[in-house]
């Protein structure tokens, strides 16, 4: 009998999956760009009828994020939620990026003309424009945007040590807090009058200038910080950088618990806020920039080739003691950065931000995104960003259902969702549907 | 001047004698082989040259200036260039991404170059593609390029290792067993392959290998090893009908 059920399970989800399929089959020459106009218009129509259809469906106001938190608090309204999500999301989207999936390849083959770089700002613009307007529903969407793009470079710093150098670092947290408090230390001092630090030392409109100075700052500290855990242990290899910069994760914390000058447990309030969606949004996509610049050069792909064999590297003529220093400091710093940044948006920071949960998170989204891949540090930061903040109505449960999916996905995909896969830009702007090509799936192989 | 001077070299591992008082002297141009017994330390003398292993005595010398002690990395740097026994690939690397690194020492973009991608950085990439294009064309796969390493079958990964080690411009290359674990047409391919690159490339070639045939056919000079020492050097002709050689393989016929 229950032989049977099994397999009347496994039939009936052999369909659905092949109907799945089906149905994607449509949308696979879509082009980037038709998508993104899709979106756009699905942002506008939740501006301009989402809080009447809300109330239609019977919602107090649209979902803040996809009414994930609001079944959660109140299961009656799911079928609202459903409603309301296919109404403005699922069905414009779907219908009009279909329907101009045409004119979009079309556009897109003519922008092959010019150069990358317009290209790449004409689709970034559109990016932004998208998450301007969605977020400009709520001050939560807002938050967890910001949140969700600081993520993005975090886990795409900890991805270079982790994936791309095969090394296991425990320190970013450590790194972020180096970053947070000394861009914190510097707006605060100058631009803020506050007890703690006294009156401002310059005029405030200078501050929005002097902020990606102070991030720098934060990120060249951090830097230093990685210093002091890369000379010990990258004479070795193995379990000592987990050790050590397990220990200097530590170390960092303890050291602002008891630094009073900032503030002790209490930590440091009153940052400005300069850390606003277009500043963050640049700053992610100047990370991701270089970041993958980095990890496509041949100096970048030494990483690998540290990692997969040191010796042959080094026989190889790589200077392996440079190049793990090298990709190390620059991991750090943009941790660094990514903690400024994070200081800014929570506007409230404490030693205790800093801690072991958050090297947790930052851990789970660089293995759930994929090692060794930039798309999938975007993926594994924005993707487990929002699981996160939609089950935060779990409240502490939610630390039992995302370990088990972590687990799961350990157990069917050990290397992440999108791993060792290059993310070509080019090719990501690229008009769809003319030659059908399958990525190919290294992580299977 | 040779172009590489090993003078009365001598390894330790604790208490063990890995080799003893080993010389060596090679012209540039000429294939020189190794052979010997398991465990004779033939892989100890190429560790110990290419800077893997510190020598505990003994000089060795790279075009008149020593290398003893340095770090491999400079070492390769410096013109040698060197194959390992087992394969050491890079397993999630494709196969240009492989050579190109062999050029690593050659490209100086700097970090600068690194993170941005400077017209520098381009050009330099290009150069180093087209480089990597021509040997990979001179190994017989050009067709591979871009293929992951490990999906290629054995004799294939063999050859992406000889290309490796000849993109760091060898003045002279060490190839520890070329061609271990090959069949017999693969044999012939790789054997083909290094008179190919002895030839075009004007290398000095310094090789280990099991098989006699390879040895005997490529080097105008073999020393044999034994128990870390030399006991026969000579030309393949000497070496064959070296009685100590053939009790080093053989083993002595005992009287009774």
């Amino acid at each position: 009998m229950p032989k049977k059920i099994i397999s009347v399970g496994k039939k009936i989800w052999a369909t659905m999956t092949g109907w799945l399929k089906k149905f994607w089959s449509n949308f696979r020459d879509v082009p980037l760009i038709s998508w993104l106009v899709a979106f756009s218009v699905t942002v506008a129509l939740e501006i301009f009828i989402g809080q009447a259809l809300a109330r239609m469906v019977g919602l107090s106001k649209p979902p803040a994020l996809f009414g994930v938190a609001l079944v959660l608090d109140n299961p009656a309204k799911f079928l609202s939620a459903i409603i309301y999500m296919i109404l403005v999301y699922g069905l414009p989207v779907g219908v009009i990026a279909y329907l101009t999936k045409g004119v979009g390849n079309q556009i897109a083959e003519w922008l092959l003309q010019f150069p990358l770089l317009l290209t790449s700002v004409v689709h970034l613009l559109l990016i932004y424009g998208v998450m301007h307007y969605w977020t400009s529903i709520s001050d939560y969407r807002l938050l967890v945007a910001r949140l969700a793009m600081i993520s993005i470079i975090v886990t795409l710093s900890l991805n270079v040590v982790n994936g791309y150098m095969g090394e296991f670092s425990c320190s970013h947290p450590g790194f972020m807090a180096l970053g947070a408090y000394v861009s914190s230390i510097f707006t605060v001092l100058l631009f803020v009058t506050d007890n703690r630090f006294g009156d401002a030392l310059l005029p405030a409109f200078l501050g929005p200038f002097m902020f990606p100075v102070s991030l720098v700052l934060g990120g060249f500290v951090s830097a230093a910080g990685a210093l002091l855990v890369a000379i010990p242990s990258f004479r070795t290899r193995g379990d000592y950088l987990a050790i050590i910069s397990l220990a200097f994760m530590f170390i960092v914390k303890s050291l602002f618990e008891n630094l009073e000058v900032v503030g002790g447990a209490r930590g440091i309030s009153n940052q400005p806020d300069y850390a606003n969606l277009w500043t963050i949004f640049v700053w992610t996509v100047l990370a991701i920039w270089i970041i993958n610049n980095f990890v496509r050069s041949t100096m970048g792909k030494a990483l690998n080739a540290v990692r997969d064999g040191e010796l042959a590297a080094s026989a190889m003529t790589v200077n392996t003691q440079k190049t793990k220093m090298v990709a190390f400091l620059f991991a750090a710093f943009w941790a660094g950065i990514g903690g400024g940044l994070f200081a800014h948006v929570i506007r409230y920071i404490n030693p205790g931000t800093f801690g072991i949960r958050k090297l947790a998170e930052v851990l789970a989204m660089v293995y759930f995104g994929g090692l060794n891949s930039v798309t999938g540090s975007i993926v594994g930061a924005v993707g487990f960003s929002l699981i996160s903040e939609a089950l935060r109505p779990l409240d502490i449960f939610k630390w039992i259902f995302i370990p088990i999916m972590l687990i799961l996905i350990m157990i069917y995909r050990p290397t992440g969702l999108i791993a060792f896969r290059e993310f070509d830009v080019a090719q990501l702007f690229q008009p769809k549907g003319k030659k059908d090509e399958e990525g190919v799936d290294h992580a299977a192989a | 001047m040779p172009l590489l001077e090993v003078s009365n070299m001598t390894h330790f591992f604790g208490g063990l004698r890995a080799v003893h008082a080993y010389n060596l002297e090679i012209e540039p141009g000429q294939i020189r082989g190794l052979i010997g017994p398991n465990g004779a330390g033939k892989t100890t003398i190429f560790n110990l040259i290419t800077g893997i292993y510190d020598p505990t005595e003994g000089e060795i010398l790279l075009e008149g200036k020593t290398i003893k002690g340095r770090e491999p990395n400079k070492i390769a740097s410096r013109g040698l260039g060197r194959t390992f026994q087992t394969l050491r690939l890079w397993r999630h690397m494709s196969v240009i991404d492989h050579i190109k690194l062999g050029r690593y020492s050659k490209l100086d973009y700097g970090l600068p170059g690194a993170f941005f991608s400077t017209p520098r950085r381009l050009r330099e990439e290009e150069k180093t593609t087209k480089i990597a294009m021509d040997l990979l064309e001179l190994v017989g796969l050009p067709e591979t390029a871009d293929q992951l390493v490990t999906n290629l079958p054995y004799g294939a990964q063999r050859r992406v290792e000889l290309a490796r080690a000849l993109a760091t411009e060898p003045k002279i290359l060490f190839l520890d067993e070329p061609t271990a674990g090959m069949n017999p047409e693969e044999l012939i391919d790789m054997m083909k392959i290094i008179r190919e690159v002895h030839q075009e490339l004007d290398l000095a070639i310094f090789l280990i290998e099991h098989r006699m045939k390879v040895v005997m056919d490529l080097c105008e000079l073999i020393q044999t090893l034994d128990f870390g020492e030399v006991i026969a050097e000579g030309t393949p002709d000497d070496i064959r009908n070296d009685p100590k050689v053939i009790d080093a393989y053989l083993g002595k016929e005992v009287s009774v």
